[in-house]
């Protein structure tokens, strides 16, 4: 066999569905069916998901650190509420994609920025666009409404058909829906030739290069696409919650996105949708111990993971349902092992 | 006229003042590499300190400043010996969330200890008001911080430019691996400067406490600030952080004054122009390796 039909055997073998994929989407389905009374904090969790996954886009795959993915979020949870509150789009779906473009105009316009430097700059960089948006919707609070947020949005029915309830069923279902189709794309991309490129590009930039692989321009298509994924995320979280105000730029989103996709793991896509359980899980139980000081609590949580070691962690915490797996399934069939990080 | 001269005075005082609370940053970015995020939780160590000895206990205003100075020190090189020296060698993700993560907790121990609000230290009487020079409106603990802060960066430069300990920091600095090749001791030169980083650091938050504010989230919200000082102005001299802090500071002030509307505006915009024209901060050759 030769080289190049081998690594194609690999990754075909790498992109095939495995059980326990389909066991994990069945069981955030039953969840959503079982706990009618938590539809709330489990549509936060879809969002959050969303979220994560569209930073670990760039940071697991294309190894970007980035500080300002708010902005991103910010763009889209704007741009859907200003739609809907001025009836210029009412369908919510599309108003979503709308929404999703605008935060990826932004994005592929910033990335040329962002592809420039090294770690530090990159990360000054991002967290300098998410400040200065923060700034721009302060001062122009005639449209953005300034520190009290946009309110008064009224959300049409989905599709035209769907009215949005106030236990937040439909929005559940929406949410999770739009959270699975973007799940299948970026599945779907991360397991393409372009994905594998970008792998190639995190391990070694002037490598990659070195065979051909064109870095800035891949670097800046994921990027924009990241950014459309945070947009989507961000106006879902308008759309669910009927507000938009500033913090949604804030330098904390942008902190504890990188902590959820940090406890899940980066590089295998559900790092984001496990995070994101457990962070608001912690989140919940910090706040229902220490109700004012939680951050102390989620920055322990930090520490320690970095102390630890983000690779040990995750085998251990990866042990015992590759353990069941590897009984039921006989062969190598474990959980995606999330991939190193240099 | 006397507007723009006066203006110009209150951006030197704020510059100066940045540059003390930047300046251990630009070391541990420059020697070591390392992106400690946290480092104004140390500022605001040292300001809280200062605080309770002048308020509660009835401590004198210039007495304080050398115990903010040494407790910011302290703690800065407890942490060093037992948590940031793991970290040096890992990547930069890692430092990231180790340093937001001590961030987070210093704010919320703070807050626990001390309450959120802000707080005031009490100034003695001749600190207080301001005085006229030539119709320039000047303020007398503004003058004060310049002259502190003037006096320090003088004595920084010459101690790294004249003093032993100064040439075995620089090369350090330039060259890690050669440094220690020629049998100094890079990590015990490290643990030094970062203490004294971090005290100046303590020091700077006590000064800071009346012209930017002290409240637990410090840390956070001036972050932005140290990290611009230090990529912008580079971390392979000392003069290229002072020119930054210099141009930060007048630029914020007047930036403030003249374009209220657009104050924070202004910082992100110079800042995300100078990083893209250059990369390694204005004056830096090897701020980034």
């Amino acid at each position: 066999m030769s080289a190049a039909s081998d690594v194609g055997h690999h990754a075909q073998r790498q992109a095939r569905w495995h059980y326990g994929e389909i066991a994990f989407w069945l069981i955030v389905l039953a969840c959503g069916l079982a706990f009618p009374s938590r539809y709330l904090i489990m549509t936060d969790i879809l969002r959050l998901a969303l979220f994560a996954m569209s930073l670990d886009l760039i940071l697991g795959y294309a190894g970007i650190v980035s500080l300002g993915h708010a902005a991103f979020f910010g763009v889209g949870a704007y741009a859907a509420g200003l739609l809907a509150l001025h009836g210029i789009v009412k369908e919510p779906v599309l108003a979503l994609i709308v929404a999703g473009l605008a935060a990826m105009v932004l994005g592929f316009a910033t990335s040329f920025l962002v592809i420039r430097g090294v770690d530090l700059t990159r990360l000054m960089v991002t967290l300098g666009i998410a400040l200065l948006l923060e700034a721009l919707a302060e001062r122009f609070s005639n449209i953005t409404g300034g520190t009290d947020g946009l309110q008064g949005i009224e959300m049409q029915p989905i599709l035209g058909a769907i009215p949005f309830d106030m236990f937040g069923k439909a929005g559940f279902f929406y949410s999770l829906a739009v959270l699975f189709l973007l799940f299948l794309f970026a599945r779907r991309v991360v397991h393409s030739p372009f994905g594998l490129s970008l792998r190639a590009i995190k391990n070694n930039p002037l490598r990659a290069a070195a065979i051909g692989i064109p870095v800035n321009r891949r670097l800046i298509a994921i990027y924009t696409l990241a950014a459309f994924y945070a947009g989507i995320a961000g106006a879902l979280f308008t759309q669910t919650t009927a507000i938009a105000s500033l913090d949604v730029f804030s330098m904390e989103r942008s902190a504890d996105l990188m902590l959820v996709l940090v406890i899940g793991g980066t590089g295998y896509l559900y790092g984001g949708l496990i995070g994101a359980v457990i962070f608001r899980m912690l989140q919940e139980l910090f706040s229902t111990i220490t109700p004012q000081y939680w951050q102390f609590w989620i920055g322990l949580v930090l520490v320690v993971i970095v102390l630890v070691g983000r690779q040990r962690l995750h085998r251990w915490v990866l042990y015992v349902p590759n353990l069941i797996i590897r009984q039921i399934a006989g062969r190598k069939a474990i959980v995606a092992v999330p991939e190193s990080d240099s | 006229m006397t507007a723009i001269l006066t203006n110009l005075f209150d951006g030197v005082a704020y510059g100066m003042l940045l540059f003390v609370l930047a300046c251990g940053l630009a070391v541990t970015l420059g020697l070591m590499n390392f992106v400690n995020l946290a480092h104004g939780a140390f500022a605001m160590a040292g300001g809280y300190v200062c605080m309770v000895l002048v308020n509660r206990m009835g401590w004198p205003f210039f007495a304080a400043l050398p115990l903010a100075f040494v407790s910011s020190a302290a703690i800065g090189i407890a942490l060093e010996r037992t948590l940031y020296r793991h970290l040096y060698t890992r990547s930069h993700l890692d430092q990231v969330l180790f340093t937001i993560g001590l961030t987070f907790m210093s704010v919320a121990a703070v807050d626990y200890i001390q309450g959120s609000s802000r707080v005031f230290i009490n100034l003695p009487a001749a600190l207080q008001g301001q005085f006229d020079l030539f119709g320039v409106g000047i303020g007398r603990y503004r003058l004060m911080i310049i002259v502190i802060c003037g006096l320090l960066t003088i004595a920084l430069q010459m101690v790294l430019a004249k003093t032993r300990f100064g040439s075995r920091l620089r090369a350090a600095v330039d060259d890690p691996r050669a440094a220690s090749g020629l049998g100094i001791n890079v990590p015990q030169v490290f643990a030094f400067t970062f203490a004294f980083g971090c005290g100046l650091a303590g020091l700077g938050g006590a000064l800071s406490a009346e012209i930017l504010g002290l409240d637990p989230y410090f840390p956070l919200k001036f972050m932005i600030y140290f990290l611009i000082v230090v990529t912008v102005g580079g971390s392979s001299s000392i003069t290229g952080p002072f020119l930054a802090s210099l141009l930060l500071g007048i630029g914020d002030v007047a930036g403030k004054y003249y374009v209220p509307k657009m104050g924070p505006f202004v910082i992100y915009t110079m800042m995300i122009v100078i990083l893209i024209w250059r990369p390694n901060g204005l004056f830096g050759r090897t701020a980034a390796r």
